[in-house]
């Protein structure tokens, strides 16, 4: 296997307009086209423009698709209305988060997983095992699409100048299939940024014209192309949890404090459950760590892996921060002690190079836009 | 971009000026504050500190990481730029001008710092 980094259908584009670029599961990705905190704050005031291409389709068809789904993942899958999409993950037999994912059912018969990049083959593979015995196929759709998402306020009106598609009837975490700059495409209303907006799911070879087509539309109103590197901080604000971050296998989604995306009450068995329900019982009776948001009162960043600390004990991890351009002070996402996890609970730092910095503990998320 | 000839540079990316009365300016390049992103804190040694060329000193801390500042010479610390301490995007806006970070008298300079046309090949 080569190891060379994968390039998406727009990688051309991005290094014509001066993309940083960096690597992320493999693939050679735009992490900011010029200041990241100018990036995110057109997305939070205007719009921006991302290339996500990186993330990993996966197409479930056939009699029992919604079955299958239903068996491998925790959600409640057959339940979604066609049209629809749902936040949801896969997890190991432990009870370990093995991503999370979201599942849009095109039809009847038809669902479409998208998988985080650095998993994709993981989610590929046990979708492709946990199938036997069921009348359903699971089809590698990665090299099938590519995904641009035009996230912000100005999004939908930018995006209305290029489709004849119902906007206004779509609702947030749906999709329909439309025509956008004249080229076909699924038209999602869903993202990873806080704000409103679309992802939209085409062929390869037509994701340039679309890109394009939607720079074009969009420079009046300020949209801008995006990085991964801002898409981070949007996500941060927004409390969302990053796979390999705040999710991992070491974890089941009730530590995560989303345990909601866990259906018991769905029909039949599915992967997991057992422990699932065990963990369950453990976050609601005697949780050892939570999952909170710590906002800086001093201006030095946290990062991944640094500890929490009180009293001179470690009593948690930092699993994301970053400075917020939103907010103005650096944020943190942490699982803490359960007796410490309480909003507005003082004492708590961070160790950042050997100095405790003093952070409050905040319920998350940071950000919610006003509708 | 283009690095002023008055100046020289180290291979970790300051820049240091001619000195006046003995005293130098340093500050980091438009090409390594790309490098790093938008600055949001920067610390920086202290009045009366003593810095060694090319020990730490300080730290840059831009959205996705941490960096330690270096001190192209040795010699004693006469002036830190507060404003840049205030408002670290200057470090990203005017690099060479008032994205300054420290004024330094002069006790010693390594042999190896480059000029304006050796360190726009280093960097490059």
């Amino acid at each position: 296997m080569s190891n060379a980094p994968r390039l998406t259908a727009l990688d051309a584009l991005h290094r014509s307009l001066g993309a940083t670029m960096t690597d992320f599961a493999g693939w050679d990705m735009p992490l900011r086209y010029a200041s990241e905190r100018d990036e995110h704050n057109a997305v939070r005031s205007k719009a921006g423009l991302f290339d996500l291409s990186h993330m990993g389709e996966i197409t479930v068809t056939g009699p029992q698709a919604a079955a299958l789904l239903d068996y491998a993942l925790v959600g409640n899958i057959g339940g979604v209305a066609t049209g629809r999409a749902r936040y949801t993950m896969i997890c190991r037999e432990d009870g370990g988060i093995l991503d999370d994912l979201i599942v849009y059912r095109l039809g009847d018969t038809e669902y479409m997983v998208v998988a985080n990049a650095s998993n994709a083959q993981i989610v590929l593979d046990a979708l492709t095992e946990r199938a036997e015995g069921f009348d359903a196929a699971v089809r590698d759709d990665r090299d099938a699409y590519a995904l641009i998402a035009v996230q912000g306020p100005e999004s939908p009106g930018i995006l209305k100048s290029l489709t004849d598609a119902d906007l206004d009837g779509l609702k947030y975490y749906a999709g329909l299939p439309g025509t956008v700059a004249g080229v076909p495409a699924l038209i999602a209303r869903t993202g990873y940024t806080g704000e409103d907006g679309f992802e939209l799911f085409v062929e390869p070879r037509h994701a340039e014209t679309l890109w394009r087509a939607l720079t074009e539309a969009g420079a009046p109103a300020g949209l801008v192309p995006c990085g991964l590197s801002c898409r981070d901080t949007l996500r941060l604000e927004a409390g969302m949890p990053l796979y390999g971050h705040e999710l991992t296998t070491s974890l089941t989604p009730f530590d995560a404090g989303l345990g909601r995306v866990v259906k018991f009450e769905k029909e039949g068995d599915f992967v997991g459950r057992k422990a699932l329900e065990a963990a369950a019982e453990r976050a609601a009776t005697n949780p050892p760590r939570k999952l909170v948001g710590l906002v800086a009162q001093g201006r030095r960043v946290p990062r991944a892996g640094m500890a929490v600390v009180a009293g001179g004990q470690v009593v948690g991890e930092v699993t994301s921060g970053a400075p917020s351009p939103t907010l103005g002070k650096p944020l943190a996402i942490a699982y803490v002690d359960a007796a410490l996890a309480t909003p507005g609970t003082e004492g708590v730092g961070v160790d950042i190079r050997g100095t405790h910095e003093p952070y409050e503990v905040v319920a998350l998320p940071f950000y919610k836009r006003q509708k | 971009m283009s690095n002023p000839q008055q100046l020289r540079y180290s291979k970790e990316h300051e820049w240091l000026s001619a000195a006046e009365d003995g005293v130098s300016t340093v500050g980091i390049t438009e090409h390594a504050a790309n490098a790093l992103g938008d600055v949001v804190y920067v610390q920086l040694p202290e009045v009366g500190d003593t810095v060694t060329a090319g020990e730490t000193c300080g730290e840059l801390e831009s959205t996705k990481s941490v960096s330690d500042l270096y001190s192209p010479v040795t010699g004693e610390v006469v002036e830190a730029n507060q404003d840049v301490v205030d408002d670290p995007s200057l470090v990203n806006s005017a690099p060479f001008e008032g994205g300054w970070l420290f004024k330094v008298r002069v006790a010693e300079e390594p042999e190896d710092l480059l000029s304006a046309a050796e360190y726009t090949d280093f960097a490059s």
